[in-house]
């Protein structure tokens, strides 16, 4: 290793153990929706036990419907036993680099596992119409990287009358910790209402059990501030192309900051639902409507300056990835 | 994506069009072989190919066994190249693996390969630099035996499989990479699960779906790709294009299968006659008689058929069920066959994600009223299941080595993000044709019934075995073995001469073609019977099977899976022979 790969490997190693206190807020914060990869008992294999005896075979019954429980619970994740294999426990001490035969120091051979790739998507690109007022919203990530450490952009905003009046855009590195996690450790910036303000961002991001699409990220700020964004969403496919997709994100903070009319606690709520036609997998116009409500302090903020505390705002947009 | 492959750029010394729809035939001991960018059009739209000699599949190569023969390979392409002769018993330098055994052929050069056959059979090359292989370079190998052939057959015809994407292959792979189920348009819907609960109750509905979700798995995982981005070819022909093959009134005809598709599992089979499978991989077996068979890219049959009527369809349906490869056997060109439509999609059964106890889950589905299709699937891992654990009893008691462990050994690598789940009770036996052909009404080859004439080439047991497991992760689509790409893997070491077992145990819900380079894959039955000697061997979802290998090679090989984009995202080994 030469000096630069040393100090890159000495900051992969801050970065992780920054990266696994995320993990631990996020987790603390966020158990009911992304702590879920045991199976849950409401949507699990409850029902399958109930009525297995009336259901199943005599040969099988409870006792193996529980058996198969146990398999696939043991089939993911977890961590190795003590005795797990090796995996370079036949290589004789030799390398990809070095041992007889091999055609030099230097590996010649890559393959794409350690190729970079990278993509943009934009979830949303959509027009809003609002109580007789239109704007037009956007959220967008973008990917660059191999399968398990990738640079991830987030960016999400409003804009009303040619102005960004509402954003948030993030910078990641995403590390992948589990089949379907991935650690997010970076920084937030937010502009439009009031001064800007910069966070330092940890979130997990991944696919919970049924195919939830969860998005959890802690934030500490300057002067204390700290928040915490929750996003879930789900696809239903009503056809191969046509495809439902309900949503819902909430924002909490630790602290007021009336410049940007946020209270503390939960601030705003947003559920949600589009249908989209994938005309192609990477191109599909969709329609939609959301309920946004502000909550707590934010919402007294907004209701001392005559603003709406709820609304229901129909979205008409695209969504298209490259 | 960010990578613009050298395939889409005009190519720098374009001759003329590709030939598409038959390859010469070159003789001798000394051969040219030119690769170069040549236009094709496979589906209406103009496309830049990689050939060798300009044509699509390259030419078929006719060796003599006992010959020493001379391929001179030149590129004129701008990127670097190479060629790989599959199966080839051949010195670790003429292997042609860039980075493995030589430094691969640049720009303008030519490479000098010089091996002396020492075997017969049909067999096969292509590149195995980049997606070249998906490109158009892939042509036949058919050496005839030393003393004589021993097959008899009238005529003789290869029937090259393979499948062509106007896409760049390393664009499909980074579409793959942000989607895995990107070319999956026959996933699970609300209209399915309404006809379901409609049919079969809502509770049925819920179970069969139960499982899937709560793992985050899909049961319509048969292959990667699809006809979506496929066009299915036979000696690079189109369907419509009809590749046509003659013969005779009263011919036997023997026909070379070669799986020579980058990411296509085929199930071959000719409506109106018997398959007599003679060969597998260039190595007689017992003759068999079928009416279907299933390779992967790679794998090769040698079937004889008796036509007696004037045409025949050779029909080949993807794995996955979007499309098919078809060609005619006529007595004279111009004539066609009717063409089957591709048999329904079966989905993944239990058994298919769980091995033996996806088998015995399945019985009690098996039992719920209205599951009817899912029970058709468990019924083969119900059996089968009860068979795998017979076995493991057995083996316990037998002597050391005789036969494959059983106890499943996971490696610690696993455990974490690259893969998406672990078999811990596989399926051990042989004779399962797979999803979408059990019970199919047809008579379908199995592993099973694989015989080699004339039994192993090494009469030595195992002095020790070696376990690899078969892993992936869909959602990321990223492919491993161990659970290690090859980029963080180390090499298996293979000790000069021993004899080793190699099991091979498939953590994913996928088949995947496992090829060895430079040695004999000897396959045995779960009791440590031999099966058959083989170069490339499928491995079926939460399958745990076992070969012999003797190491009589020195030098580095590769080992991987023959899915091209499965080998390229690193379910890719290098073996050392020391």
């Amino acid at each position: 290793m030469n000096d630069f790969e040393v100090r890159v490997s000495t900051a992969v190693k801050y970065l992780r153990m920054h990266a696994l206190a995320a993990v631990a807020i996020a987790l603390a914060t966020t158990v009911a929706m992304a702590a879920t990869d045991a199976p849950q008992p409401e949507a699990g294999h409850a029902g399958h036990h109930g009525d297995a005896p009336a259901a199943s075979a005599p040969a099988s019954g409870p006792a193996m419907g529980h058996g198969d429980m146990q398999m696939d619970m043991k089939m993911q994740g977890g961590s190795p036993p003590p005795d797990a294999r090796d995996p370079h426990a036949y290589s004789g001490g030799y390398t990809l680099q070095s041992g007889p035969y091999v055609l030099g120091s230097e590996r010649q051979l890559r393959l794409a596992d350690e190729k970079a790739f990278g993509t943009v998507l934009f979830d949303n690109l959509e027009a809003v119409r609002s109580h007789g007022n239109s704007s037009a919203a956007y959220d967008a990530l973008a990917r660059l990287g191999r399968d398990y450490d990738k640079l991830v952009i987030k960016a999400e905003g409003e804009v009303d009358d040619g102005k960004v009046h509402e954003a948030r855009t993030e910078a990641l590195w995403s590390h992948a910790v589990a089949t379907f996690w991935d650690t997010q450790l970076g920084v937030r910036q937010d502009s439009g209402v009031g001064p800007d303000r910069t966070w330092l961002a940890l979130g997990v991001q991944g696919l919970a059990p049924y195919w939830f699409e969860i998005d959890a990220t802690a934030y500490v700020g300057d002067g204390g501030r700290t928040g915490l964004r929750l996003d879930a969403e789900y696809e239903l496919l009503i056809t191969q192309k046509l495809i439902v997709q309900p949503h819902i994100e909430a924002n909490l903070f630790g602290k007021s900051d009336d410049e940007r009319e946020i209270g503390k606690g939960l601030s705003d709520l947003t559920v949600g639902v589009r249908l989209r036609y994938e005309f192609t997998r990477q191109f599909a116009p969709y329609v939609g409507i959301e309920w946004a409500g502000r909550f707590g302090d934010t919402a007294d903020i907004a209701r001392t300056a005559g603003e709406r505390t709820h609304e229901t705002r129909y979205v008409a947009g695209v969504r298209f990835w490259f | 994506m960010l990578s613009l492959s050298p395939f889409v750029r005009p190519a720098r010394a374009a001759a003329g069009p590709a030939t598409t729809g038959g390859a010469a035939v070159l003789r001798g001991t000394e051969f040219s072989l030119v690769v170069a960018e040549s236009p094709v059009n496979f589906t209406g739209a103009p496309r830049m190919a990689t050939t060798i000699n300009g044509s699509i599949p390259a030419p078929t190569l006719r060796w003599h066994e006992g010959d020493t023969v001379t391929l001179h390979v030149t590129n004129r392409m701008r990127v670097a190249t190479s060629i790989h002769w599959h199966g080839i018993i051949l010195p670790y330098q003429m292997d042609g693996v860039p980075g493995i055994s030589f430094a691969g052929i640049a720009p303008g050069e030519t490479f000098t390969y010089r091996f002396k056959v020492e075997q017969s059979g049909t067999f096969w090359y292509h590149s195995h630099s980049g997606m070249q292989e998906q490109t158009g370079m892939y042509g036949a190998i058919v050496i005839d035996p030393r003393d004589g052939e021993t097959i008899r057959a009238d005529r003789d015809h290869v029937v090259q499989l393979s499948d062509w994407t106007d896409e760049d292959p390393m664009r499909v792979l980074a579409k793959l990479k942000a989607q895995g189920d990107y070319y999956n348009f026959n996933q699970p819907t609300v209209v399915d699960f309404f006809r379901d609960a409609s049919n079969d109750g809502m509770k049925a509905a819920l179970d069969k779906r139960r499982m899937w979700n709560q793992m985050r798995m899909s049961p319509s995982d048969l292959g990667d790709l699809s006809a979506t981005t496929l066009i299915y070819l036979m000696n690079g022909s189109t369907p419509a294009g009809n590749w046509t093959g003659l013969f005779g009134p009263g011919e036997r005809v023997r026909l070379r299968f070669i799986n020579g598709a980058a990411n296509t599992f085929y199930d071959v089979r000719i409506p109106g006659l018997k398959l007599i499978v003679v060969q597998a991989d260039g190595v007689n077996v017992e003759p068999v008689t079928v009416d279907e068979f299933r390779f992967g890219p790679g794998e090769t049959y040698d079937v004889i058929v008796q036509p007696k009527e004037d045409a025949y369809t050779v029909f080949a349906q993807s794995m996955e069920r979007s499309g098919y490869a078809r060609g005619t056997l006529a007595v004279r060109p111009g004539l066609d066959a009717p063409v089957p439509q591709p048999d329904s999609r079966e989905s993944l059964t239990m058994a298919d994600m769980m091995g033996a106890m996806g088998g015995m889950a399945g019985m009690e589905h098996a039992r719920t009223p209205g599951m009817d299709h899912a029970a058709m699937g468990h019924k083969a891992g119900m059996h089968h299941g009860g068979m795998a654990m017979d076995h493991s009893q057995h083996a316990m008691g037998g002597a050391a080595n005789a036969a494959a462990s059983t106890k499943v050994r996971h490696a610690r690598t696993e455990y974490g993000a690259s893969t998406d789940m672990r078999v811990d009770m596989p399926r051990t036996n042989l004779d399962d044709p797979g999803v979408g052909l059990r019970d199919n009404g047809r008579r379908v080859l199995t592993l099973a019934d694989l015989h080699t004439v004339g039994g192993p080439m090494d009469p030595r047991g195992a002095e020790r075995e070696i376990e690899l497991h078969l892993t992936g992760n869909m959602e990321r689509y990223s492919w491993s073995l161990d659970g290690l790409e090859f980029g963080r893997s180390t090499p298996v070491h293979l000790r000069y001469g021993e004899r080793a077992r190699v099991i091979l145990h498939n953590d994913t819900m996928m088949t995947h073609p496992m090829h060895l380079h430079g040695m004999w894959s000897e396959l045995e039955q779960p009791d440590g019977r031999f099966q058959a000697r083989r170069h490339t061997i499928p491995v079926q979802p939460a399958q745990r099977i076992s070969f012999l290998v003797t190491a009589d090679a020195l030098g580095r090989w590769a080992w991987h899976c023959h899915l091209l984009l499965h080998m390229d995202s690193g379910m890719f080994r290098e073996v050392v022979v020391a």
